[in-house]
């Protein structure tokens, strides 16, 4: 029996038929054929398929579809604006943030929250903050990076250098 | 300082250019193979065993089958009517692809549902019944090899006992002969544990079969794509799927690290469903079955052995190894021997005499190994000999840094001839410690800890200066199914003079897209943001082997270069042509021809790749293409410098890295901020097996953390922060004097990790302890060294 649920992902507004089981990444995924979250693990412990709910961070494999009636969604997708890329993504790129980018959306998506409660996060608050978003490739140092370029972004203060350090 | 021959806006070798790639994945544009859909698509999913070793004695799908959408339930029988049971292995061994009598570990696959949907085929999966007869798995290697032991490979003729192959190399009795008259011998028994890679995204395919044109394309996560093209075609060409039939697209991959490198029953099982019925099948596997199901890497166990003189001066090595490769040696080698380059092992050191053997046994564990971001085996070998000069210091009361410079190889000994066999390149290994010693203050941090000593304090420092060995590799000991390990680049320079360049390797995170550009761009002048990369679909990139041994820059980056040359010879004819004037006379600087002494007479590249398709000279081929093989003529070298100070809490054991300063030498870099990101994930990958990591079974074979819940991948808190650095000691024999960066970090780090932890338990008596070093191991080894003044009770 399946059930109907409307809500809005990236802004744009969705009424969907589905099976009550369906898990919101898979209804992402594959009924609203967005792609850019992924699914890294099967115990909500990979942090790959996290998206914001009504501007919060949620792993979306560990809630059903029919739990976001009437929720506002972002995506990956959704974080560019018509002016550009979203401080986060610059920040990513601009410091060499990801490798393989398979986990990078869930990166981004809880890092956007993150900076949204604590605009100005020391490095341990950044690394607490995204524990719960596993990567494989970057050691975490180019993370913690982007996300304090992107906060200086959004903040308006200068940038901090993008050029790598090393040990002379 | 790294020099750069070529301006920012062209952006060759040495610049931090920005990868090309980025733009994609952080739009969420990546095309990973899960995101690919094909209408009509059908869903795969395994059933699996629960247990160790059982023998099947009935499998019935009749309740799965009455399930609507799903239209087929594969078990091993309906494989065999085809032939396509049993697979092969890189190691010639033999794998089941499904079993027909018996399983050999849990989680093996035991049958396979298609169906319509993906929630359909997973309710199959669970009303498929099992009928078993369990019976008692082998699972302890050393007891694989009792006389009493069941003989696991039944299936084959004459195996009387579950010994798979035994290995030797060196100089067996002179090694002897100096063990028994050296003044000082070291001896310790060390695991190296079964570990996984667990890269992001698991392992799938889709593979889709058109019945009409007998043409199959398969999207798999793999990194060697032709090597699999090539294989599926000697397996399966007797029913039509000869290799101009077979396409094999790697899209993006979502992190390799050598566990993308084996065929995996569940791609064969999609392909021969896919052919038989005629649509697109899509198998993707959850972590837990990667996890427990997927090779695992490393799994030996070692009894490593020194002999030295009393004033520090080392005389021979001994190691002897027990590898536990599970049910079936499906290791991911590509060399001649069993053990990979194992044979490393006696690392930074001018070793006169060394003796190396091996012994592999099958267990009721899943088949592997991968070489996990290390060259086969070269991991087990550093953490043995970088654990050893460690052992051997704290024997003759000598710092481990100062018993380093004297026994290091010095840098006009290169090229350098190992005991066991190997010419190594370049290096200059000195000048990577005294580095890192500056970087941490070295001096100082000892006296800080004889200071921390007095008062109780446990803090460690440990070293770790390696010598990796990568880039497999030259063609007379390096193949996969008899195909030679060179790789190759194809590059085709547009007429408005940008260019498109192919490769046979694949990346997975690497940023290959733009240091290849970087190399093509350093060797033509051509902007490197000019240059589109592609890899991964074996219609269109030429022949290769694929993306793993930190082999893509030493093979198809040299590809690259001199496919590039290539191409600036043809420009220079061109050059002359236009400009009216001989070869000779002409100069290169990056971007341009000009005449020597009248600068102003110049033609730039783009000029000269418009002329070579508008107005070539006579009697020359037209266009600006070239293509390049490349067979290295030897193996690379990197080496590096760790150093890793801890603190350790003398209550609750918690062990905190406080520094960890890490000095490579790779030769001459293409990218230094990309060089410097995969140094920063291997070292992440380091600090993995030496504190957390290890796949643990009990012993009825049971896997005891098979899930994410459970296996510690270190998350942003457990990883310190890492600091860099590097030396440049050009390889003499490759094109651009470039190494291989992407796994030195991995194979490097534990033992420097696990040398500070040991090193801040060495007044209480401990030589040693297995990594992953743990908390418990350490409050259970100081316990057992009776050290305890506080009566904890163990938990």
């Amino acid at each position: 029996m399946k059930k109907e649920i409307k809500l809005k992902i990236n802004g744009e507004e969705f009424t969907e038929q589905v099976e009550p089981r369906t898990l919101l990444v898979h209804f992402i995924r594959e009924n609203i054929g967005m792609t850019g979250t992924h699914i890294g693990c099967d115990t909500s412990s990979c942090g790959a398929c996290t998206i914001l709910i009504d501007g919060k961070s949620a792993k979306s494999c560990t809630l059903l579809a029919v739990q976001a009636d009437g929720k506002e969604i972002t995506t990956v997708e959704g974080i560019a604006t018509t002016e550009g890329v979203h401080p986060i993504q610059e920040g990513f790129k601009e410091n060499h943030g990801l490798h393989c980018g398979f986990c990078t959306p869930g990166m981004m998506l809880r890092a956007i929250e993150l900076l949204e409660k604590n605009p100005d996060p020391t490095e341990e608050e950044i690394r607490w903050g995204i524990s719960g978003n596993l990567c494989r490739c970057t050691g975490y140092n180019n993370i913690v990076k982007s996300i304090k370029y992107a906060g200086a972004k959004l903040r308006g203060d200068e940038l901090p250098s993008t050029e790598p350090e090393f040990v002379e | 300082m790294i020099q750069c021959k070529t301006s920012k806006e062209i952006g060759g070798m040495g610049h931090s250019m920005k990868r090309k790639e980025d733009d994609r994945f952080v739009h969420g544009k990546g095309n990973y193979t899960d995101d690919v859909k094909l209408p009509g698509t059908l869903y795969m999913d395994i059933v699996r065993s629960p247990y160790a070793y059982a023998k099947i004695k009935n499998i019935d799908s009749s309740d799965a089958l009455k399930i609507p959408g799903v239209l087929a339930v594969i078990t091993g029988k309906d494989l065999e009517q085809y032939n396509l049971h049993w697979m092969p292995t890189l190691m010639s061994d033999t794998q089941m692809v499904l079993p027909v009598d018996t399983v050999m570990y849990q989680a093996q696959e035991v049958a396979a549902i298609i169906a319509t949907e993906k929630y359909i085929a997973r309710d199959a999966r669970e009303a498929v019944k099992v009928e078993y007869e369990v019976m008692k798995p082998v699972v302890d290697p050393f007891k694989a090899l009792d006389s009493d032991a069941p003989v696991l490979r039944s299936d084959k003729e004459d195996k009387k006992d579950n010994h798979i192959w035994h290995w030797e190399v060196g100089q067996k009795e002179e090694t002897e002969r100096i063990f028994n008259e050296a003044e000082v011998v070291v001896k310790e028994q060390m695991h190296i544990p079964r570990i996984h890679v667990a890269s992001i995204e698991t392992c799938g395919c889709v593979a889709s079969y058109d019945k009409v044109d007998n043409h199959l394309t398969m999207y798999m996560t793999t990194q060697a794509p032709h090597a699999i093209r090539t294989v599926i075609a000697l397996v399966a060409g007797h029913v039509g799927l000869t290799e101009e039939k077979v396409r094999v697209i790697s899209p993006d991959i979502g992190g390799g690290f050598g566990g993308k490198v084996p065929v995996y029953p569940g791609y064969v099982i999609a392909i021969a469903a896919s052919f038989l019925i005629g649509k697109p099948v899509k198998w993707i596997e959850d972590r837990s079955e990667n996890l427990q199901a997927d090779s695992f890497a490393r799994d030996y166990h070692i009894t490593a052995e020194l002999a030295g003189t009393k004033d520090g001066k080392i005389l021979a090595t001994r190691m002897k190894v027990l590898a536990d490769h599970g049910y079936t040696d499906a290791s991911a080698n590509p060399s001649k021997f069993p053990t990979g380059m194992f044979s490393i092992a006696t690392g930074s050191y001018d070793y006169p005499n060394a003796f190396m053997e091996a012994d592999a046994v099958y267990t009721n564990k899943p088949p592997g190994g991968v070489a996990y971001r290390c060259s086969f085996r070269v991991t087990e070998a550093v953490h043995a000999i970088e654990r050893m000069t460690d052992r051997y210091a704290l024997e003759i009361g000598k710092d481990p840094a100062a018993l380093r410079f004297h026994n290091f190889i010095k840098k006009d000994q290169f090229p350098y001839h190992s005991p066991t066999g190997w010419e190594y390149d370049s290096g200059d290994y000195e000048a990577g410690l005294k580095l890192a010693m500056k970087a941490v203050d070295y001096d100082n941090l000892r006296i800080e800890q004889a200071e921390k000593r007095n008062k109780g304090e446990l803090m460690g420092i440990g070293l770790s200066t390696f010598t990796e060995v990568v880039g497999a590799g030259p063609s007379k000991d390096f193949d996969i199914l008899g195909i030679k390990m060179f790789d190759s680049a194809e590059i085709r320079v547009h007429p408005t003079g940008k260019a498109i360049a192919r490769f046979g390797t694949k990346s997975q995170g690497q940023g290959h897209e733009t240091t290849y550009a970087q190399i093509i761009a350093e060797e033509l002048g051509i902007p490197a943001k000019d240059i589109q990369i592609e890899e991964g679909d074996t219609d269109t990139a030429p022949y290769g082997l694929g993306t793993y041994a930190s082999r893509s820059t030493p093979t198809a980056g040299a590809a690259a270069a001199v496919a590039a040359r290539k191409l600036r010879d043809k420009a220079k004819k061109i050059a002359a042509h236009l400009l009216e004037v001989s070869e000779d006379d002409l100069e290169w600087e990056p971007g341009k021809f000009s005449v020597k002494g009248a600068p102003e007479k110049a033609k730039t590249i783009q000029e000269i790749v418009f002329a070579s398709y508008t107005n070539h000279p006579q009697g020359m081929e037209a266009g600006f293409e070239a293509t390049h093989y490349y067979d290295p003529p030897n193996l690379t070298f990197p080496s590096g410098a760790y150093i890793c100070v801890v603190d350790i809490d003398s209550d609750t054991f918690e062990i905190k890295v406080r520094k960890f300063v890490a000095i490579d030498d790779a030769g001459h870099i293409i990218n230094p901020m990309i060089a410097q990101g995969q140094v920063h994930g291997g070292l992440t990958q380091g600090i993995a097996p030496a504190m957390y990591e290890e796949l643990i079974y009990d012993d009825d074979g049971n896997i005891l953390n098979g899930t994410l819940m459970d296996y510690l991948v270190p998350t942003a808190v457990e990883s310190p922060s890492w600091e860099t650095g590097h030396t440049v000691t050009p390889s003499p024999h490759h094109p651009i004097g470039a190494k291989g960066i992407g796994e030195s970090p991995t194979v490097g780090a534990p033992p420097a990790i696990a040398n500070a932890i040991i090193d801040a338990l060495k007044p209480y008596g401990i030589t040693h302890l297995d990594i992953p070093i743990t908390p418990y191991k350490i409050f259970k080894a100081l316990k057992d060294k009776g050290v305890l003044d506080k009566n904890i009770v163990e938990s």
